[in-house]
């Protein structure tokens, strides 16, 4: 832990040396994930709701999901860029000190400007709560808490199996863009709203609907299923198989040679 | 003339060779689709009446943004023409008896046409064979898709050029990541990439559409679904033709200034 905050200092401090650049990508970040929200916006001007769910409530869910991202991206980021690091022949460095290689994947890249996404979920999830009139109870602040972490252990898992899917192919797949992008950006509405195929891929095969609709039932009261607040749990074994694959992908690595 | 056309050759053909990296990509592009029209349905369901347009209209709209992805998406930078600026390699290109602007300009076009090729092909396949409104439909009559064609070169042009002014940007900046950012992220929107434009509200739509972004991807799209016809068409062509001009122009005129003053950072 304590390396880990040698890591991040170093991290802050690098950032810290081109300002104007910093502020710029933190901005930037902001207005990207900005366009979403007004893309929201404009389609609840036409429309009352959407499948039941109104405007505060559909915010609410994508403030939950934008958090859930934006931490995984943050502190997984060596993960998302891990494809350069194995072209480049950094992970032979990494492989020979004596830590454990994720620990120094992660610690290799800290991307602090995600900070301008992060704000920005704050902002919505402050809006989304104050208008949507939930009775908090403790029950469903824990429904979030675990919702947050639960998120935030899916997206690193997902992270986790792009960066392996390097040891195979040297390059990063695009398609893998479709379960984190692709989540995030439609992340943006429950689920349900998609049909049901798509529910039950998110529930069975890449657990997200584990960590958004069905908590997300509960603490919009739609729900009295009191399991569903601990579904993200569940959610948090996709990270054994992913981390199996990463077992399995580091035995057959191969040096790129440069 | 001739020299520009050999270069177009050049970076077409070598962009065609990307062939396992497109597949991903139709891939992801196609799930990307589907979930827009999933999600669009179920607003549908939620109020027909509000829909601004027809279904069937969106629906061919978002498999050919999906399709010619790779024409109008600002992300689609060359991270090669940043290198050259901030490595100094813009020293040999200057060395070369082109004209830089049209050299980029050029080899902007030839890259985004060759990836947009390799990729839009089975993506419309599998458009096609989708069951009714979902689906995307080929245009109804032989001027709809000659007037698609004409404003789909004339988005490209304004794309790239838009795209010029990014990187000529970066002479002035070193580290242009940031600007890069903000106008990928102002481009997306106003374009009608989040949203299509007739979702906005008539009273700021008019502004969007007058912007050089209305210029981009919207109205290709639009035509192509006989969405925008007659006398708004016309004035949509008008305004790309304007962009277009003013666009060139002014990067040109920024490149030379930022030409006169190069320094050449050096290593």
């Amino acid at each position: 832990m304590k390396l880990y905050m040698k890591y991040f200092s170093i991290q802050l401090k690098s950032a810290m040396q081109y300002k104007t650049s910093f502020i710029f990508m933190t901005i930037g970040q902001f207005l990207l994930a900005f366009n979403v929200f007004l893309g929201v916006y404009f389609m609840f001007l036409l429309f009352p709701n959407v499948k039941g769910y109104t405007f505060e409530e559909v915010l609410l869910c994508f403030s939950i999901v934008l958090i859930q991202f934006s931490l995984a991206e943050c502190f997984v980021r060596g993960f998302d860029m891990f494809s350069a690091t194995i072209s480049n022949g950094e992970f032979d460095r990494i492989m020979v000190r004596p830590r454990n290689e994720i620990f120094q994947v992660l610690g290799s890249k800290i991307e602090l400007t995600r900070v301008g996404r992060f704000l920005q979920a704050v902002l919505m999830f402050s809006y989304g709560v104050h208008k949507s009139r939930i009775d908090w109870s403790f029950n469903k602040v824990l429904a979030l808490i675990l919702m947050i972490v639960g998120g935030f252990v899916l997206f690193s898992s997902i992270f986790l199996v792009y960066a392996t899917l390097c040891f195979f192919t040297t390059e990063g797949l695009e398609f893998m863009n479709v379960l984190t992008d692709g989540a995030k950006e439609y992340g943006k509405y429950p689920i349900s709203i998609y049909g049901k195929r798509v529910l039950q891929f998110c529930t069975f095969i890449v657990p997200f609907a584990l960590v958004q609709y069905y908590p997300l039932l509960y603490i919009l009261g739609k729900s009295t299923n009191s399991w569903y607040r601990f579904l993200p749990l569940a959610a948090c074994l996709f990270l054994i198989p992913c981390y199996l694959f990463w077992r399995l992908g580091i035995s057959h690595y191969k040096s790129t040679g440069s | 003339m001739q020299k520009y056309v050999s270069f177009f050759r050049l970076r077409f053909l070598y962009g065609l060779q990307y062939r396992a990296a497109a597949l991903a990509g139709i891939v992801t592009q196609f799930a990307w689709g589907a979930l827009e029209i999933l999600m669009f349905t179920a607003f549908y369901e939620a109020d027909p009446l509000a829909f601004p347009m027809k279904f069937q209209d969106l629906s061919s709209y978002i498999w050919m943004q999906q399709a010619f992805l790779a024409l109008y998406m600002t992300w689609l930078l060359e991270n090669e023409i940043f290198h050259a600026i901030q490595k100094g390699d813009i020293a040999y290109e200057l060395c070369r008896p082109v004209n830089l602007y049209n050299m980029w300009f050029v080899r902007s076009i030839a890259n985004r046409l060759s990836k947009a090729i390799l990729r839009c092909f089975p993506i419309l396949f599998i458009g096609i064979l989708l069951p009714k409104p979902y689906g995307f439909t080929v245009p109804k009559d032989m001027t709809t898709f000659f007037f698609f064609l004409v404003t789909l070169i004339l988005a490209l042009i304004v794309v790239v050029a838009f795209c010029m002014l990014i990187y000529i940007s970066s002479f002035y900046t070193v580290s242009a990541a940031g600007i890069r950012l903000l106008a990928v992220a102002m481009v997306e929107f106003f374009s009608g990439a989040v949203i299509p434009l007739p979702f906005f509200p008539d009273s700021i739509r008019w502004v969007f559409e007058l912007l050089p972004f209305g210029s981009m991807q919207n109205v290709p799209l639009r035509v192509y679904s006989g969405n925008l016809q007659g006398a708004h068409l016309l004035r949509a062509i008008v305004l790309q033709v304007f962009w277009c001009v003013v666009l060139t122009c002014g990067g040109k005129l920024l490149m030379n200034k930022a030409l006169k003053r190069v320094v050449v950072q050096g290593g």
